[in-house]
């Protein structure tokens, strides 16, 4: 490994001291502008007046005249009334697909990193294909298999069963399963990470020490993988949470109606309700603000961690 | 302490029914794209009606307009990113990981955020933003263009950032004092080692910009900047016929080439140049917390 000992006299000797932020200036630029503006944007036209004769928003960037009559409808709205209980049921669907996640995400993180032996690379290549096809053709594939004629309906059919469901109607179910489909990937991968920089020895020594696979594995691989599976999850709940064309895709019905089709509607499917779509964005905002920080902190150790 | 080492019968199982649970639907899908008829449910045959087939009923993706529109849209927004996401992104990684002066935590945290923010927040940023204050910006392939470019930066940055730790300083100094310029050595020495990172950015910026769909879809404009994904989502509840499913093809022969292409062309630069055991999936877990 080189040492990094002599960087700090090396800037100033080897190359002028503008020359690295000169490096950084076009990307901080181009993130200021279109990424910090926008995300403000959000805030200003959430706070902001609505236009009288256009109805149309208008952004207020001066917080000192912000006016929280929206976002405070919002709120109202939240705490016992309609969002009420669509965030109760996108926590709902979350927590539950992050469960399955856990409960069938791990032990093939587990079996791949571990136990696959000498085919282990071919195991890998399988877990880790979903990741090179594209979301939504995952979905669409399958709308295709529980459409009413589609192909779960004639298996079933196949065995005798009549009276059919419309599985893409509105079931619970059904979009949690996508949710778990779609997202299981990337839960898999980090884990498949942590369980594979466990090393050998250690378990060995937990065996040389009387351990039997069962004490082996609770005492010693589930607390060294625990950050993986924390990891995980935070990376595929980050996504969840703001999901809108999985149920659109696999029900579309009122029913199932999560947080981000609430923003979607708001905002791609109305021109007038641009505040109203600023501020639920806000609100799910706060939903995974703990997980937007923990996931930061997680990046920036790695990477301090890399640079010693 | 019986079976020790032994092959758990139960984890093969649940492994093997979870890799058929996750590729069946799509390989089904890829299977109806051939389809010799409209069904996407009952097969009649083997056909590439649904790529190639006759100009004349316009029903293929090669020649239905609005999905041959959808496929250039895709491929022309990708090339763009790709194009100057790279650069951009590679001046700052260099940048934050040598400069130590007061700007460069904040500059930090400013790359991190794009990366950690759900990708609903900011297409509704975004969207807002082109809306109301860049309004001079016209929604579709101008919005995507920007779009795409802002959330790629930070992924280019973080792959390359991970290469120059590995790299170190050493190799620089080392020309130094064989008397290169501060610039000669960089132009001559750390660029060729960050070869292989710098491909494996090529590669992934264009693969996550060619599947992007909430970014795209927030910023879509007139009827031709739809991009493969924003016409799959409008498409596939709408019985569609399985052109819809080759167009879906299509795009994941795409993508799977690019990543064959970062993953080789990360193999033979790192063995050019050492240290290229610095595997893509390590990149990835580097997100690992």
């Amino acid at each position: 490994m080189p040492t990094n000992l002599q960087s700090a006299e090396y800037d100033t000797v080897g190359q002028k001291r503008w020359v690295w932020p000169g490096f950084a200036i076009p990307g901080v630029v181009w993130l200021s502008l279109l990424f910090l503006v926008p995300f403000y944007a959000i805030f200003a036209i959430a706070m902001g007046r609505i236009d009288p004769l256009l109805s149309r928003p208008v952004p207020e960037w001066n917080p000192f005249y912000w006016d929280p009559t929206v976002f405070a409808d919002v709120l109202a709205s939240l705490f016992g009334g309609q969002l009420g209980v669509v965030a109760l049921r996108t926590v709902g669907y979350v927590f539950v697909a992050c469960a399955l996640c856990v409960l069938i995400g791990y032990p093939v993180a587990y079996f791949v990193s571990r136990k696959a032996g000498r085919w282990r690379w071919i195991w890998l290549l399988l877990i880790l294909a979903p990741f090179w096809i594209n979301y939504l053709m995952r979905m669409m594939s399958w709308v295709n298999l529980l459409s009413p004629d589609g192909q779960v309906n004639q298996v079933l059919a196949a065995f005798g069963a009549t009276n059919l469901p419309d599985w893409l109607a509105g079931h619970h179910f059904v979009v949690i399963l996508g949710l778990v489909y779609g997202y299981i990937p990337f839960f898999i991968l980090p884990l498949f990470a942590a369980l594979d920089r466990i090393d050998d020895a250690t378990l060995e020594a937990a065996r040389d020490l009387g351990a039997n696979n069962a004490q082996t594995f609770w005492r010693v691989t589930w607390p060294l993988s625990r950050n993986g599976v924390l990891g995980g999850l935070v990376i595929v709940m980050l996504p969840m949470f703001g999901d809108y064309y999985t149920p659109n895709l696999l029900s579309g019905s009122p029913r199932t109606r999560m947080i981000g089709n609430t923003i979607d509607q708001f905002i791609n499917q109305t021109t007038s309700q641009g505040a109203v779509g600023a501020a639920l964005t806000i609100v799910l905002m706060f939903f995974v603000a703990g997980l937007m920080v923990y996931y930061l902190a997680s990046i920036n150790r790695a990477t301090e961690e890399a640079r010693r | 302490m019986r079976n020790q080492w032994g092959k758990p019968r139960a984890l093969v199982l649940l492994t093997g029914l979870y890799v058929l649970w996750s590729l069946i639907p799509v390989a089904i899908a890829v299977q109806f794209s051939f389809n010799d008829g409209r069904s996407r449910s009952s097969w009649q045959g083997f056909s590439t009606q649904w790529y190639v087939g006759d100009p004349a009923d316009a029903a293929s993706v090669l020649y239905d307009p609005s999905l041959r529109s959808a496929l250039t849209q895709s491929l022309t927004l990708a090339i763009l990113t790709m194009l100057v996401a790279t650069p951009i992104g590679v001046a700052l990684a260099i940048g934050l990981a040598r400069w130590r002066g007061r700007g460069a935590k904040p500059s930090n945290f400013l790359m991190l955020f794009p990366l950690v923010t759900p990708e609903i927040v900011m297409g509704v940023a975004l969207f807002l933003v082109f809306d109301h204050l860049y309004d001079f910006i016209p929604f579709g392939t101008a919005a995507q263009f920007l779009g795409h470019v802002t959330f790629s930066i930070s992924f280019v940055v973080i792959i390359v950032r991970g290469r120059l730790f590995a790299i170190g300083r050493d190799y620089e100094e080392a020309a130094m004092d064989l008397g290169a310029s501060p610039w000669e050595a960089m132009r001559r020495v750390l660029l060729p080692l960050l070869a292989p990172a710098l491909i494996a950015s090529f590669a992934i910026v264009f693969a996550l910009s060619i599947d992007d769909f909430v970014i795209s879809q927030f910023l879509v404009g007139p009827a031709s900047s739809v991009t493969i994904p924003v016409r799959l989502y409008s498409g596939a509840r709408l019985a569609p016929p399985p052109s819809l499913n080759a167009l879906a093809t299509v795009l994941m022969v795409i993508t799977i080439g690019a990543i064959l292409v970062a993953g080789l062309a990360y193999k033979y630069f790192g063995k050019r140049f050492g240290g290229g055991d610095d595997s893509a999936l390590e990149t990835v877990g580097r997100f690992e917390i």
